[in-house]
């Protein structure tokens, strides 16, 4: 049937009948189409797809290292920081302690100062009632013996008799005031 | 697989009986586009095995528009791509991913990649000329172009099967697993046929019988409304309207078969190279 309409409709040419020109410039065609392709096209397509395969994973990569880089600082500042707080904590003991010593010296230097200005105070009392004994000895012994001689009459001029006296007369008082202060 | 020559022959032959049809019944005054149309007056070289004609002209120029769309998608590549640059890769990568890699796999689909990037392109291209103001002849619509191509698919899975493994290769072929042996009697031949001989015919025959009929039917419907416009008595004039309708709805489905049939070509090529290097069916 096919047959009888292309030769109906054509009778000098068979549409299935390939001509050599059409064959050589057809093949013509394909060759020159498919070394652009091969040679040319395909090889750079895959350039651009290898590079962006490379780029992609490259992203990536550099992504980790900053993820990574980050961890690790973060653990470096966690060390920092708990290094820093023992730290800290040493030095506010250090400081309890140097605190507490401090106190105790200052209360062992004040205890001290006090024994001191004590001490000095009643060596100081002692002097003075030392230095008022011997002034007042001297002193109520010659008024004694100047109210004695102007009384007796007699010159107590001899020193060795008057120190008697006197020594008697104050032995006497020291032990009537003994007396005193026993029956007291 | 048998069914494909056969349709398109009918095809074929409904078309052209339609046109004789049409031909005849208006008194003579019209003339349909004949075969004629696929066989224009030689140009350059005549009477040399180099004749060049319009059809052969037009094949250059789709070839090179080919190459400058692809030289100019192609200069200078960047990881983010310009807008140009993207549909150029979406059209590799609709060849490398969904026909080369998904049909032969990641090593294999590389090998083959630039046939079948050849095949997608060059069918697709010369199809759409069939469509574009003045070439208004599909590069396809003779049959050396279809030949070409059937005859490079064809070797190629030859020899992608041989170079795998020969007797694995017509095992496969020939004897399908699974089948009794005394069916081989049977199945042998047909598979010998269906493999061997008939999977160029189809992919020529195919191709080219689609893009014939499309352009017949296109000269048809625009000779068909000039004829009506300008010749035809009183108001036949009106079916003018009707076979503009018709060649515009017509001339967008052509592209729709453009695109078809240049996938359907890279695609049964990348399915004959996978059966014969297929381990087992």
């Amino acid at each position: 049937m096919l047959h009888a309409v292309l030769r109906a409709a054509a009778a000098t040419h068979n549409p299935l009948l390939p001509a050599l020109p059409d064959l050589i410039w057809g093949a013509l065609c394909f060759i020159v189409i498919l070394f652009f392709f091969w040679k040319r096209v395909l090889p750079r397509m895959q350039k651009l797809l290898d590079e962006r395969a490379e780029a992609i994973e490259g992203n990536i990569a550099k992504a980790d290292e900053a993820q990574s880089k980050a961890e690790a600082l973060l653990e470096e500042y966690t060390a920092q920081l708990a290094e820093a707080r023992s730290e800290a904590a040493k030095i506010r003991e250090q400081a309890r302690a140097d605190g507490a010593k401090i106190l105790a010296e200052l209360k062992e230097q004040a205890t001290l100062e006090a024994a001191r200005v004590t001490a000095n105070a009643q060596a100081q009392i002692e002097a003075e009632r030392q230095a008022a004994v011997v002034s007042l000895r001297t002193e109520v012994g010659s008024l004694a013996i100047d109210l004695a001689s102007g009384v007796v009459g007699e010159t107590l001029t001899d020193d060795k008799k008057a120190q008697a006296i006197v020594d008697r007369f104050l032995a006497e008082l020291e032990a009537s005031e003994a007396k005193a202060g026993s029956s007291k | 697989m048998l069914y494909a020559p056969k349709q398109e022959i009918a095809l074929l032959s409904n078309a052209v009986n339609l046109l004789v049809h049409t031909a005849t019944t208006d008194g003579g005054s019209f003339v349909g586009p004949s075969i004629d149309e696929f066989f224009p007056p030689v140009i350059f070289f005549a009477g040399t095995p180099f004749e060049i004609n319009r059809i052969i002209l037009i094949r250059f120029v789709a070839v090179a528009a080919l190459v400058l769309v692809f030289w100019l998608g192609t200069r200078s590549m960047k990881l983010i791509p310009t807008r140009g640059q993207s549909i150029v890769e979406m059209g590799l990568d609709f060849v490398r991913v969904n026909i080369a890699e998904d049909l032969l796999g990641k090593k294999d689909g590389r090998r083959f990649l630039p046939l079948l990037t050849t095949i997608f392109f060059m069918v697709l291209f010369f199809n759409l000329t069939g469509v574009i103001p003045f070439l208004n002849i599909q590069g396809t619509s003779v049959i050396g172009v279809p030949l070409v191509l059937a005859v490079v698919a064809y070797g190629t899975f030859i020899y992608a099967g041989i170079k795998k493994s020969p007797a694995k290769f017509f095992k496969n072929a020939l004897f399908p697993a699974g089948v009794p042996w005394f069916l081989y009697i049977i199945v042998t031949p047909i598979e010998f046929i269906s493999a061997f001989i008939l999977r160029p015919i189809t992919l020529t025959l195919r191709l080219l019988m689609n893009m014939v009929v499309g352009h017949l039917l296109l000269v048809l419907f625009f000779t068909a409304t000039q004829w009506f416009l300008f010749e035809a008595p009183g108001l036949f004039k009106v079916f003018g309207i009707g076979t503009v309708a018709f060649g515009f709805v017509f001339t967008l489905f052509e592209i729709l078969v453009a695109v078809l049939q240049a996938y359907v070509f890279a695609l049964l090529t990348a399915v004959y190279i996978q059966l014969a290097v297929a381990e087992e069916h």
